[in-house]
């Protein structure tokens, strides 16, 4: 595997980022159980791209900074970064809480972004299309609930975390609350502002996602004018792990027009 | 030593086989398991023996909070602590609540206290908790705020109490221009006492018993070693602050059962207290520790020590680690006599119901206590303050 690792001092938060890859810049953002391995869909991306994989602050082996309180604190931090790392002409892509992570930086400013896919995002309420409970699931209900093919969920379960893992989920658990207790994983303002994205946009979902259902992507296509909604059919909430080659076939065919 | 009834008043006539097809007595259990037929003669039962606490000599009465769940029926302890305000006289009502970091608008604390404080010329002891982990799923509050939002309350309540209103308060998680409570309390020199009920932690210790505090340290359900440990730590807390910790700073709150003789109690005990361990408090982790309900450090070391020994909880385990005390008379002094000596509590807060415990099991408990235990150990404490 062919990344570097380094850690960034900014806006006084110590981040660690994963790197990889030569090209156009694509800056992948986590989701709620980070990002702590470079995983096989980065490799695959980084064939074409300069793949950019930070830790959110309050993940990982970044630090938890005082002052994030919310999503939005978040963003904001982002936009920090994008203008630390200098990116111009972006290819922003994010998963599950990262991919709202992706739409809240999108919405306050993207002058410095080429191209925005989101990848089952959290970030909406569709009223009666009830998300997951992951902070009630336990282990084994977290893994079978994650993915559609129970071998994935299988080979989770058979590696149980070391205490210095566990003491990473629970911090990443943590964050995620924050971020996304309350409300449960939206922001009640987001869905007024998605019509202000003009970067153009795609939207990935796995047909069968188990934590935010894939009746959200629709609405998601709806509120955002220039964008494509495409559904991987057998594919849980983690289709850049579950189905990395369609994927990333996806993903690079997409950035390939909007770069056009 | 003070001697109080404490009642958690469970639902006790669930049907115990729930646990085949739920996973837990809180937060998901339907309600449909709650037959307000039978709640209405649960709490007027259980009104009558906090009532008949007061007559049998008891200190105090406590009643508590929690909410969405089997375990105990007060989401909103307030009622129980305004229906007993009228019907007793002497005794202290302790509302071992109010969870604060659950309200939007901690102030209703404030008032509820003040109005209760009133009506019994002083009886009123405050409790302040941040509700067990479960509370934060059936109520949806943050609980990576729980902290925060718990600080912030009892600052807010604090001031609405000692500072002439109206006043200003300006936190992260409440802000009110006109912090002005109607009522004022009673018990203002300076307000009534505070206690904070925990299950055990450091960082609870160490602001209780802060010279600006001194608050009430109550250890909850918990072994006499854990007891010991966390007294211990209060009292070296304090020394370390300058201050000698008295023992009216330091409380116990566990179940008790005691009868005639240790076989007739055990006996008698046997079915209630393994309904209140196995089906009243089953919660698994997930419910019970939510993110940031305690630090990550605390949640690694619970989540090892509970797969440590996931073994299930009996008559037998409980009494051997002293979480409950059951048997004779003699039996139950002699405990009671030999840990207040070690320990060094002030105030021992029984719970004389719990989980199926009838109501004549109940009553016959509370009379056996009062009249065979509590007068010998407060002669007995009384002579060492002496």
């Amino acid at each position: 595997m062919s990344f570097t690792e380094s850690t960034e001092t900014i806006t006084g938060c110590n981040v660690r980022f994963m790197r990889g890859g030569k090209g156009a810049p694509l800056l992948f953002l986590h989701g709620s159980s980070g990002a702590a391995r470079w995983a096989p869909f980065m490799e695959k991306l980084a064939e074409s791209y300069e793949v950019i994989v930070p830790e959110h602050p309050g993940f990982g082996a970044s630090d938890s900074p005082e002052w994030l309180d919310g999503m939005s604190d978040l963003a904001f931090f982002y936009l920090d970064v994008i203008d630390h790392l200098g990116l111009d002409k972006v290819n922003l892509v994010g998963g599950s809480i990262g991919g709202w992570l992706s739409a809240e930086i999108a919405i306050r400013n993207q002058t410095k972004l080429n191209s925005l896919t989101v990848v089952a995002p959290a970030g909406i309420r569709v009223k009666g299309l009830r998300k997951g409970d992951v902070f009630l699931w336990n282990a084994e209900e977290t893994a079978r609930n994650l993915f559609h093919d129970q071998t994935y969920a299988e080979q989770m379960l058979a590696t149980p975390p070391s205490k210095e893992g566990l003491e990473i989920i629970l911090k990443n658990r943590l964050t995620t609350a924050k971020l996304a207790w309350e409300p449960r994983f939206y922001n009640p303002d987001l869905h007024k502002w998605l019509h202000r994205i003009s970067v153009p946009t795609l939207i990935v979902w796995g047909g069968d996602d188990k934590v935010v259902p894939a009746g959200y992507g629709p609405a998601w296509r709806d509120l955002i004018p220039d964008s494509r909604l495409e559904v991987i059919e057998n594919c849980g909430h983690l289709p850049q792990v579950e189905k990395a080659e369609r994927f990333v076939e996806l993903v690079g065919g997409f950035i390939g027009e909007a770069t056009r | 030593m003070k001697f109080y009834f404490m009642h958690l008043m469970p639902y006790a006539d669930l049907d115990l086989s729930y646990d085949e097809k739920h996973n837990s007595a809180w937060v998901t259990l339907p309600n449909t398991f709650f037959d307000p037929k039978k709640g209405h003669q649960l709490y007027n039962r259980y009104l009558d023996e906090l009532e008949y606490a007061d007559q049998l000599g008891f200190d105090g009465i406590c009643v508590n909070e929690h909410h969405s769940n089997a375990y105990g029926l007060m989401p909103i302890p307030g009622v129980m602590a305004g229906a007993l305000a009228r019907r007793t006289k002497n005794v202290k009502i302790a509302i071992l609540g109010r969870a604060l970091p659950l309200l939007n608008n901690p102030l209703t604390v404030a008032e509820e206290f003040a109005m209760v404080d009133n009506i019994t010329g002083g009886r009123l002891i405050a409790g302040m908790v941040r509700g067990i982990g479960a509370e934060y799923h059936s109520w949806g509050v943050n609980p990576a705020f729980s902290h925060e939002r718990f600080q912030e309350a009892h600052d807010l309540i604090l001031q609405a109490w000692t500072q002439p209103g109206p006043s200003v308060f300006e936190g992260k998680h409440y802000n009110f221009e006109y912090v002005n409570v109607w009522p004022r309390v009673y018990q203002d020199n300076p307000h009534p006492p505070i206690w904070i009920p925990s299950q055990g932690s450091s960082e609870t210790i160490e602001w209780a018993a802060h010279p600006d505090r001194k608050y009430t340290y109550l250890q909850t359900f918990a072994s006499v070693s854990t007891v010991a440990r966390y007294m211990k730590m209060y009292k070296d807390v304090a020394a370390g602050y300058g201050y000698e910790a008295t023992e009216d700073q330091l409380g116990w709150s566990l179940p008790l059962y005691v009868a005639e003789t240790d076989e007739i109690a055990r006996k008698e005990a046997k079915e209630h207290i393994e309904a209140f361990l196995q089906k009243f408090l089953r919660m698994p982790m997930e419910m019970l520790l939510p993110p940031g309900y305690t630090s990550v450090k605390s949640m690694v070391g619970a989540l090892s020590a509970k797969a440590g020994h996931a073994m299930k909880q009996t008559i037998d385990s409980v009494i051997e680690e002293g979480k409950f005390i059951c048997g004779s008379p003699a039996t139950v002094r002699e405990k009671l006599e030999e840990y207040q000596s070690q320990i060094g509590f002030g105030h021992l807060l029984t719970l004389l119901q719990f989980g199926t415990l009838p109501a004549e099991l109940t009553r016959k408990n509370m009379e056996i206590y009062s009249k065979e235990v509590m007068p010998y150990l407060r002669n007995v404490t009384s002579r060492k303050a002496a």
